[in-house]
């Protein structure tokens, strides 16, 4: 069985974001970025399968900062081939998915397992724009993945801890929002090996003449604190405090 | 392109979802600033009783078809579409929930139609979407390109009471060609009953990611018991096996109300605050004074929570 597990470094939301002079994006220079949590979850069920019933595991990403890094956590973690799409800087999931369809084209694939969603895409999820630009079927929102015999069964996710089971034939593209297990770690130096020993192929990303089909307009931080009467002070006397609201209200 | 306001109509087990009158609501106000009709696609199998719950739309589109019976992604990803090809709407509101988030990107390829995800909020003409990104730290305006859009609306968003209203509109019935499936649902896997039911907490406890280990987890523990209450938590506590799945508070986990959410190290992702914002009494813990989780809670707190909870135990 072969997947593909298409991975994507995100701004960490732990760093303050700063937006550009324009209003319209995020000012890229400084931003810290991160492997998307839920790709870890992806290559997590991936090389699960793989450890189970054996598959080749290909890592591939869209060129942009910090992605050889990631793709060779990948490759320490168990991926048998790293890929990176070049030539295209896309701004939209709709270039991205259109440009990983493109490369996807040309490769064998069973199972293309992509995070949910991540933190910065306004014009929607890459597993259903790619399923739809490779023309196969999706299941989004994917908790666990089983395979036998040419299909897999997988259980999809729905509000208040209810799970829907389906069965599906390959090839099909999952969003993966939860590994079976707790993704695994690897340790720096294992990367820094794979940084020497592993090879990243490089494919040129084709035409992605694609459009979000909007625009936009003004990006801004919402009002923060808005709601929130702030407690100051150190630790005892914010403490003290919420102590009295809890008794005011009756709480306590 | 015709001047339809199309909501998809979630339901599961026979219930329709409070998203859907959520975007009705909504939707009939867009429709009533621009002249347009709104209408409510039901997709299912003998579901069409449904219909006389959707009164605050014009019309009902209904599409019956056995492998519409449960929600099955490639089935309904492929119904909406074609409904979308048949009618032409100028826009179509559909949940930003597990199950539609199934079926826009669909429709985006198959017919070149903008596609704006997260919405948070929608201008009262339509023409502005507010995006809620980057866990709910930044806000984006988005205007469409051109006629029709798909917009995907975060459950929370709109009061579900005004798209609520009794009388089934005229049903229009409408046929789909689903053609070969290759996902076929199975089952519905209903939750394990946990050891706390966290829906009946009067006080909640919650931790995130911020709580950093399942060592530091009795810490919560022993303030949620001095304040006669459970520990409750984020999705990423459950992910790493700290805590029952029955723990988790939000989208994909349990919507509660109780009197106290005390909320330490969970950020505020709009996937957490859906699940908790009804909360009587909101107090945030949290290092970070940007963090999103201050806009819905009443009292903020901007402290190590290592440092706060043993302050407030110690007190209690
Ligand atoms: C389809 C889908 C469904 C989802 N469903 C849910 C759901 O049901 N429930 C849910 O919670 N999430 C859900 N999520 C995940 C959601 O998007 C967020 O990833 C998650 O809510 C983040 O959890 P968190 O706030 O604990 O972690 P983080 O976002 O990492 O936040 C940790 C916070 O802790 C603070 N912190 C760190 N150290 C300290 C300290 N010492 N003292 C005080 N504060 C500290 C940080 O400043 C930060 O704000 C879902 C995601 C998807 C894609
Ligand atoms: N530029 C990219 N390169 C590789 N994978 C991507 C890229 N953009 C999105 N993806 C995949 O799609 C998932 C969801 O991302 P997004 O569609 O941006 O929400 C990511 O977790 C990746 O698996």
């Amino acid at each position: 069985m072969n997947i593909i597990v298409p991975i994507k470094q995100v701004p960490d939301l732990v760093e303050e974001l700063e937006i550009n002079a324009a209003g319209t994006d995020l000012d890229r220079e400084w931003l810290k970025m991160k492997l998307n949590e839920f790709d870890d979850h992806a290559l997590e069920e991936a090389l699960l399968l793989k450890d189970e019933q054996g598959a080749h595991v290909t890592a591939i990403a869209l060129d942009g900062d910090d992605i050889d890094k990631a793709l060779f956590a990948a490759a320490a973690k168990g991926a048998d081939r790293l890929v990176k799409v070049t030539g295209v800087q896309a701004g939209s999931t709709h270039e991205a998915a259109r440009a990983m369809a493109n490369v996807l084209g040309g490769m064998e694939y069973d199972l293309v397992m992509t995070g949910v969603q991540s933190v910065d895409d306004r014009d929607g999820q890459m597993a259903v724009l790619l399923a739809h630009y490779l023309g196969i079927p999706h299941i989004s929102v994917v908790t666990g993945v089983q395979a036998a015999g040419g299909s897999i069964t997988v259980h999809k996710e729905y509000g208040g801890g209810m799970v829907a089971e389906f069965e599906a034939s390959l090839p099909v593209a999952l969003g993966i929002q939860a590994a079976r297990e707790t993704p695994r770690y690897v340790p720096v130096a294992k990367v820094r090996r794979a940084s020497r020993d592993a090879n990243i192929e490089e494919i040129a990303a084709g035409d992605v003449s694609v459009s979000a089909g909007s625009a936009v307009a003004k990006m801004y931080k919402p009002e923060t604190g808005a709601g929130a009467e702030m407690i100051e002070g150190s630790a005892e006397e914010q403490a003290a405090k919420v102590l009295e609201i809890l008794k005011q209200k009756g709480i306590k | 392109m015709s001047n339809q306001i199309f909501v998809i109509v979630e339901h599961l087990k026979g219930n329709i979802e409070d998203i859907t009158f959520e975007m009705l609501g909504k939707g009939k106000e867009i429709a009533g600033n621009t002249g347009g009709e709104l209408v409510a696609v039901l997709l299912g199998s003998g579901a069409d009783g449904l219909a006389s719950q959707l009164g605050a739309a014009d019309k009902v589109i209904y599409v019956d078809d056995a492998n519409l019976a449960e929600f099955n992604p490639q089935a309904y990803c492929k119904a909406v579409s074609s409904v979308i090809g048949q009618y032409q709407p100028k826009m179509v509101l559909v949940g930003n929930t597990s199950m539609g988030m199934d079926i826009a990107g669909g429709a985006s390829v198959d017919h070149n139609m903008p596609y704006i995800a997260y919405a948070s909020n929608i201008s009262a003409d339509g023409s502005t979407i507010t995006s809620s990104l980057y866990g709910g730290k930044i806000n984006v305006d988005s205007t469409p390109e051109g006629d029709g859009c798909i917009v995907s609306v975060i459950a929370g968003s709109f009061p579900a009471d005004a798209g609520k209203a009794d009388g089934s509109p005229a049903v229009e019935n409408a046929s789909v060609d689903l053609g070969d499936l290759q996902v076929q649902f199975k089952q519905l896997i209903e939750p394990e009953g946990g050891d706390v039911d966290i829906t009946a907490q009067e006080i909640l406890v919650s931790v995130g990611r911020g709580i950093q280990s399942d060592e530091n987890l009795p810490m919560a523990e022993e303030l949620a018991a001095k304040l006669g209450g459970a520990v409750s938590c984020s999705r990423p506590i459950v992910d790493s096996k700290w805590l029952a799945k029955t723990r988790q508070v939000g989208k994909s986990g349990l919507k509660v109300k109780p009197k106290l959410y005390l909320a330490l190290g969970i950020s505020g992702a709009p996937e957490h605050i859906e699940g908790m914002k009804d909360a009587d009494l909101i107090i945030a813990v949290n290092t970070d004074p940007k963090a999103p989780i201050f806009d819905y809670a009443h009292y903020g707190v901007v402290q190590d929570l290592f440092d706060f909870i043993p302050a407030l135990s110690s007190k209690l």
